[in-house]
């Protein structure tokens, strides 16, 4: 008797709150419903990165093979993925140069001498895909999303190109593509994570800067990564969940 | 009672409207959101497989050992054994599909080489850099080192090599 009416209750307060798409959405929630295509389950999944900034040697593989993979337009120059290289003066970390000539594509030409007084890194930058995202939230129809294996995707045949996230995102990984008018971002290699490849950045990343990690696979060695290095989020004051850690970050990079 | 009764045509009327609103709703709602919205979350659930809807540029390393096991085996215990093929040879998935289709072309070392060990100050100090005009002039760099498994040659004296031997990769400190 007792659970017979707290199921009405819910029933009834999931009918009245939640309505339309919010029914259904909680409907697939509760039953775990996996998705139409095989051998992938979304829900065994929650995709991270992991970054070795003390790894990255600025040679530019990361953004050539994204471009080449995702087909990144070319003209104007637009990233899914690019490397920053800091040079900060002596300590000073409220006031670093940055410069990403093309974005790292033809790498860095020496500009600095060294025993200048200043420490100079590369900083590998791509999506964070944040499990709170700024940029989803702002979206006005729904076409952008946190998938449920956690990847920030956009839906094009859906986006109004009303550039909302390109301004929301804290950390400028959006951009719209001239040739479809849409918006355009890291997906994760979600085509190739869900055929159990890495994604192209880290595929040909030399030093294993950068690491693909499944967070809910207990043997991924991202766990072991992160248990053994004092990690750091971009930005972690925004509270936007970011999935992208990184080890060695300095304190001027933004 | 007999006052409300007695405006019983009103009433219908307005519960008429009402009816009708309420279907061109739902007719209007049916059009407008597109088919599988909500079904995880507030968006188009086709839209997780129209992200899945890529061609594969790169194949991967384990599609390249499949073929190539010498490769692997040529660079272990190397420095570049941790190095998967396609950071250096580029995206071969077309290759790894056909191999008859699309060769693989050997990559030249010169600017390949340089884009990882040329000196610079804000690559970490332990990777091997060196300044390549200053180190070996216009000499490739496969004149002395083997691509697979790079090292100090083994024929520079031990003052230059700093003791280490081909294959051996100088400690990270």
């Amino acid at each position: 008797m007792n659970s017979d009416r707290r199921e009405f209750l819910e029933r009834a307060t999931h009918l009245l709150l939640l309505t339309g798409a919010a029914q259904l959405a909680f409907d697939a929630v509760v039953r775990g419903e996996p998705e139409a295509a095989p051998n992938y389950k979304t829900t065994d999944h929650w995709w991270a990165m992991a970054i070795d900034v003390d790894k990255c040697i600025g040679c530019g593989n990361c953004v050539r093979a994204c471009k080449q993979e995702n087909d990144v337009p070319r003209e104007p120059f637009y990233f899914r993925t690019w490397v920053e290289r800091y040079h900060v003066p002596d300590g000073d970390i409220e006031h670093p140069q940055v410069d990403s000539p093309n974005g790292g594509y033809d790498g860095f030409p020496e500009k600095y001498r060294p025993g200048d007084g200043a420490k100079s890194f590369f900083v590998p930058k791509l999506c964070n895909h944040c499990a709170h995202s700024p940029c989803v939230q702002v979206c006005p129809v729904g076409a952008t999303f946190e998938s449920p294996d956690g990847v920030v995707l956009v839906d094009k045949s859906y986006c109004l190109g009303c550039r909302y996230c390109v301004q929301a995102c804290p950390y400028g990984c959006r951009f719209i593509d001239p040739r479809t008018s849409t918006v355009d971002k890291c997906s994760l290699c979600y085509h190739r994570i869900t055929r159990g490849l890495t994604t192209a950045c880290c595929e040909t990343c030399p030093t294993e800067a950068r690491v693909l990690g499944d967070l809910k696979d207990p043997k991924d060695p991202i766990h072991e990564f992160l248990r053994t290095h004092k990690v750091q989020v971009l930005k972690p004051q925004m509270a936007t969940g970011s999935k992208a850690y990184y080890n060695g970050l300095d304190g001027s990079v933004r | 009672m007999g006052r409300i009764f007695g405006h019983r045509e009103h009433l219908v009327r307005v519960a008429g409207l009402f009816l009708a609103g309420i279907v061109v709703f739902v007719v209007l709602q049916a059009l407008l959101i597109p088919e599988g919205f909500g079904r995880y979350g507030h968006y188009r659930a086709g839209a997780l497989d129209d992200a899945r809807v890529h061609p594969v540029a790169y194949a991967g390393r384990a599609a390249c050992l499949e073929c190539h096991p010498d490769a692997a085996e040529a660079a272990k215990g190397g420095g570049h054994a941790g190095v998967r093929c396609e950071a250096c040879h580029g995206a071969l998935g077309a290759h790894a599909a056909d191999p008859t289709a699309a060769k693989a072309q050997k990559p030249d070392a010169a600017p390949l080489c340089v884009r990882c060990h040329q000196a610079n100050v804000a690559r970490p100090a332990g990777f091997p850099q060196k300044d390549r005009a200053e180190h070996a002039g216009d000499e490739p760099c496969t004149s002395c080192h083997v691509a697979h498994k790079p090292g100090i040659p083994p024929d520079v004296p031990a003052s230059v090599s700093g003791g280490r031997v081909g294959g051996e990769e100088p400690k990270t400190p």
